[in-house]
């Protein structure tokens, strides 16, 4: 009896639970059938406390199971939905409104895009944030006090739910507060640089009434360069400064401008194809270079990586906080004895000895980024998007997003092709994850 | 045997340090100047009624003290007795403690090391400190005797070569590690690397070294190269060691202060206060009475 | 012999060379203490940074809200005291906030009622009972948990466990309260686990070995001495986990429904507030219409309640936190 007892608190003891469950009850029958004159009565009642040890263990892993097996139901489902739709076409393609056409890769090429432009943004600011507050503890009262203050608010808001920031990036970086919208005019930005506007026309073959003299006329289209979002339309004329877009992006075309109604137009068919009518009205269209921007962001990827950098701001502050913390103090005495200052002592030595933990805490609150929806929804609204971003101010949307959008559809095709998309999203996040635990396993060897 | 232990070829080297060199800091310049015009040893750090507290606890009571230029000056007493604390205020180590305050007076020369104005990174330059516990950087041999000079001189690469090469000679364990100077520091034995974190310190170029027993955390024959070692570096180094061994304290110094409960009991040439103690707590504690 | 006398003018040469090196000008500091003044200007800029979020997010929360609540239809006394919730009816609308809290309190208790009891016993069991071998798989497995993303969460909610409870029930609507909040303690699971587990490996080994060596069993250690000892700590693991169901969005927006309505029955569909929130986004309404400002009065609600738990939460695990040395 007495001797099974130590055996309770050894912790690496591999005996499984039932078994030494039968090992115990079977002492309490021989503790209480055979009279052995030594044995104290006291032992009964410990008897009784280690069956509720053993119970209590039980129910432990029972629910230890569970939870295990919740988790084994829950990827099981998703993959038998969402791996036979698995295809080339459900990565590449854009998201058609037939299920079997639709793809992800305007998604993918979002979220790559926002996550990115989010990471290069949080980063300095959170592992800044992180040492000044760690490295650059302030003596003064007052200064103390005020770093009390920004660490109790970074853990405040690492409890803020995810929409609120969304409805904060709404208004701060989508709308900008309204600031730029004091112009009467409200169809587009108010200020912006990098964009170039064209008036498109198409050539006379599109015209019904115009008298080609029986000769086929490719429809073609000219770009004719204006001034500003809101000018005037060109009235084209002949010899104007005029562009095809073709294969080779723009490539300068000599127009011909006629009045068809009071003038015939050549018949000669390439001069005809270069014809332009000056009395129809253009399309506005504008070509926006890589640096494009204007002000308010609207929904442009910029504004989906600022909120998501307000999401996961304090994930990384705290994470890197952590990695300091984990720095012996002794290497920071003995960079500050050579004489350091306190920048050389974090840039030398404290940053290099914390970088692994940075980096596993960032890849972690990046992931989440990845898979955050509720603020990407709140501020980029449920559109349908047909290609990848090209800039910063570029529409997108994101993978969980539209996985979203296809669960929240009543047909069961596009369900099964959500559970397709969240088999992406999931392998995605597992190798972040496999990248995170890889590091901190290294990390690990090398400390020991 | 170790290299060490030969002085020879270092007695008969010129005291390159005596040399006036007027590019030096002031006040550093200022205590060469006066000991090459009396030509009898001063004062390389001077205390008046030095208090100091962690908070509300009064670590120090009122230490005045002189450490000389040149020697070795031990700090012994029982733990807690705030010798350490007085060591890293002379290079105001103790700024990272943000409870420890202190008050009264601690020259270097003309420099007040107090005073708020103090550039203590200037100071920890000229005044170098060892660690109790070998604390060499994540980087490989090179790297950590190069950190120091790195960061207060501009030097060619050929240079920082020989800097390096020369501390490790100075601290002894440049055979050891000569042929691996590329290789983590942190590979090799505690007391390579406390004599390594003594070249990391001497590289800078420092007047005075601090060490807070850089012994203890170490196995007798490393610490027999340390002693060894500070016997060398008396030459051109004034030394300040806080230690828990009294033996190492009357085999390695030439002042000893002992402290009590943050008082200064005696201070005096290390063999008249290990043969003839003047105060009763002094010769109790050196008896092994307490402590 | 000679090769040693060549060997100590070599050690001379380099000594004096040395010497010359080292009492050469050092770094003028000036350079290196204005970069030092540069970066840390620049690194009270990134802290200063996040106390403007949270300025910027009440700043933007109340100034709205207070928009939304000039209004004519809008009146304070409708927006407290009414259990209606139909911003979207043309005529008859009103703003009753306490048909949205009630959805979301009942997501959460149904969500606490199984994430809470769950999560506490598998951290005990994690910290007092597992083997090492069964600690180092599970809190991967947790990880990865938590790592999820909501959406598929709310996936899982509708596609599967909805079809489940129907299967048991048939008085289950295809929109539910109880698919949701299974799924939100599905969620919040981890976060229990994870927290509570470190709350009981912060109790010292001390205090275990004390109470086995007055003979207590495991269970006893840990009933009567280790969750004591880490309650403060426990307790402020559910509170955020709580914070973090009511916050919870997208498996509320796919799973529960967007019918605002008081019930207690979790059969039904319920609006919580981050429901309604997502529906005004991701639906047409006009901007600058008062649907589009109710949102952000629904946020500022949101975002008093979640910040109020989580300060508490942060507050008792400072304050309360047993500390042993």
């Amino acid at each position: 009896m007495s001797d099974t007892e130590p055996s309770k608190i050894d912790h690496e003891k591999s005996d499984p639970p039932e078994k030494r469950a039968t090992r115990v009850d079977k002492g309490a029958t021989a503790a209480g059938q055979s009279s052995v004159p030594f044995e104290r009565p006291q032992l009964l009642t410990t008897d009784a406390r280690i069956k509720k040890d053993i119970r209590f263990r039980r129910m432990c892993i029972i629910t230890a199971c569970t939870s295990i097996l919740i988790l084994a139901f829950l990827l099981g489902s998703i993959l038998t939905a969402g791996i036979p739709t698995l295809s080339w076409t459900l990565l590449t393609g854009s998201p058609e409104p037939e299920p079997e056409n639709a793809g992800l890769w305007p998604a993918l090429m979002g979220t790559l895009w926002v996550c990115a432009m989010c990471s290069l943004l949080t980063l300095p600011l959170g592992i800044g944030t992180a040492i000044l507050i760690e490295e650059f503890t302030p003596r003064n009262k007052v200064a103390k006090k005020i770093f009390n203050l920004i660490q109790l608010n970074i853990t405040n808001l690492a409890g803020v739910p995810s929409v609120v920031y969304g409805i904060l990036g709404l208004t701060a970086f989508v709308s900008m507060f309204s600031l730029f919208d004091k112009s009467e005019n409200s169809l587009g930005p108010t200020f912006e640089v990098g964009a170039v506007y064209y008036d498109q026309f198409s050539n006379l073959a599109s015209d019904p009434f115009v008298d080609t003299g029986g000769a086929d006329v490719p429809e073609r289209f000219f770009l004719l360069p204006v001034e500003s979002r809101n000018a005037a339309s060109v009235v084209p004329r002949t010899g104007m400064l005029a562009y095809e877009n073709g294969e080779s992006g723009l490539t300068q075309v000599d127009i011909i401008a006629i009045d068809p109604l009071s003038e015939q137009p050549s018949t000669d068919p390439d001069q005809l194809s270069r014809t332009i009518d000056n009395q129809s009205t253009p399309g506005r269209i504008s070509e926006n270079q890589w640096y494009y921007l204007r002000l308010p962001f609207g929904r442009g990827v910029i504004a989906g990586a600022l909120t998501l950098m307000l999401v996961i701001l304090p994930v990384i502050i705290i994470s890197t906080q952590e990695a300091l913390r984990a720095v012996p103090a002794t290497l920071r005495e003995a960079a500050l004895g050579l004489g350091s200052t306190p920048w050389q002592v974090v840039w030398n030595v404290t940053l290099p000895s914390a970088v692994p933990g940075i980096m596993t805490g960032s890849i972690l609150a990046i992931s989440r980024a990845v898979g955050e929806t509720a603020p990407i929804l709140i501020i980029a609204g449920i559109v349908y998007i047909r290609s990848a971003p090209q800039h910063l101010m570029d529409d997108y949307t994101v993978m969980p997003l539209q996985i979203y959008n296809w669960t929240s559809r009543p047909q069961e095709e596009f369900h099964n092709i959500a559970a397709g998309g969240i088999v992406v999203l999931l392998a995605i996040l597992l190798s972040f994850n496999a990248v995170a635990v890889l590091i901190r396993h290294r990390m690990q060897n090398k400390l020991q | 045997m170790s290299n060490a232990v030969n002085p020879a070829p270092k007695a008969t080297s010129p005291p390159l340090r005596a040399k006036p060199t007027p590019k030096l800091p002031s006040h550093v310049s200022e205590m060469k100047t006066e000991e090459n015009n009396t030509g009898v040893a001063c004062n390389a750090i001077e205390m008046q009624d030095l208090c100091s507290w962690y908070g509300n606890f009064q670590a120090l009571k009122s230490i005045s003290l002189n450490v000389q230029k040149n020697k070795v000056t031990a700090f012994i007493g029982p733990s807690g007795c705030g010798k350490s604390t007085l060591l890293r205020w002379v290079n105001r180590m103790n700024d990272t403690i943000h409870t420890a305050r202190a008050t009264g007076s601690l020259h270097m020369g003309t420099l007040d090391v107090l005073a708020n104005t103090t550039d203590v990174v200037d100071l920890r330059r000229n005044v170098g400190i060892v660690f109790q516990k070998p604390n060499p950087f994540p980087k490989s041999i090179f790297e950590n005797v190069a950190f120091g000079p790195r960061l207060h001189m501009k030097l060619r690469r050929s240079e920082l070569i020989d800097i390096v090469e020369w501390s490790l000679r100075k601290a002894a364990v440049w055979d050891e590690v000569k042929d691996r100077l590329h290789a983590p520091a942190l590979g090799l034995s505690g007391g390579q690397q406390q004599r390594l974190c003594i070249a990391r310190t001497i590289a800078v170029g420092p007047e005075i070294l601090l060490m807070d027993e850089p012994c203890s955390a170490l196995d007798p024959g490393s610490t027999l190269a340390i002693e060894e070692l500070m016997n060398e570096l008396r030459k051109q180094y004034t030394i300040v060691i806080v230690t828990h061994n009294m033996q190492q304290a009357s085999r390695c110094s030439d002042e000893t202060a002992f402290f009590f409960e943050g008082e200064l009991v005696e201070m005096n040439k290390t063999q008249s206060i290990f043969t003839n103690p003047n105060n009763k707590r002094t010769e109790d504690y050196i008896s092994g009475r307490f402590g | 012999m000679s090769s040693a006398v060549n060997g100590n003018r070599a050690l001379q040469e380099l000594e004096q060379q040395v010497q010359t090196l080292l009492h050469r000008d050092r770094r003028n500091l000036t350079m290196v203490r204005l970069r030092e003044k540069g970066i840390f200007v620049g690194l009270i800029g990134c802290g200063l940074f996040s106390l403007l979020i949270t300025v910027a997010i009440v700043f933007v929360l109340a100034s709205e809200t207070v928009t939304f609540f000039q209004f004519p239809e809008v009146t304070l006394s409708n927006f407290f005291l009414s259990t209606d919730w139909t911003p979207l009816l043309g005529d008859t609308k009103s703003f009753g906030i306490w048909a949205l809290i009630s959805g979301t309190f009942l997501v959460t208790a149904i969500a606490m009622l199984f994430a809470l009891p769950l999560g506490l016993v598998t951290a005990v069991y994690l910290s007092e009972y597992a083997p090492r071998r069964v600690r180092n798989t599970l809190k991967p497995v947790l990880e990865i948990l938590a790592g999820i993303p909501t959406v598929v969460y709310g996936f899982f909610a509708l596609m599967t466990i909805t079809p489940f409870l129907q299967w048991c029930y048939s008085g289950f609507n295809v929109y539910n309260t109880m698919s949701a909040g299974i799924a939100v303690g599905i969620l919040c699971f981890p976060t229990v686990c994870s927290l509570a587990e470190d709350a009981l490996q912060a109790v010292p080994t001390r205090l275990r070995d004390g109470a086995f060596g007055l003979g207590g069993t495991r269970f006893d250690a840990t009933v009567r001495v280790i969750i004591p000892a880490a309650l403060s700590g426990i307790i402020s693991a559910f509170l955020l986990a709580i914070a973090r169901a009511i916050g919870e969005t997208m498996i509320v927006a796919l799973a529960a429904g967007s019918r605002a309505q008081v019930t207690l029955n979790p059969g039904e569909e319920a609006q919580t507030m981050t429901g309604y929130m997502v529906q005004i986004a991701g639906g047409d309404v006009s901007n600058f219409g008062i649907e589009y400002y109710s949102m952000y009065a629904v946020a500022f609600t949101l975002f008093a309640i979640t910040l109020s738990l989580t300060i508490v939460g942060n507050h008792i695990r400072r304050k309360y936190r047993e500390t042993y040395d």
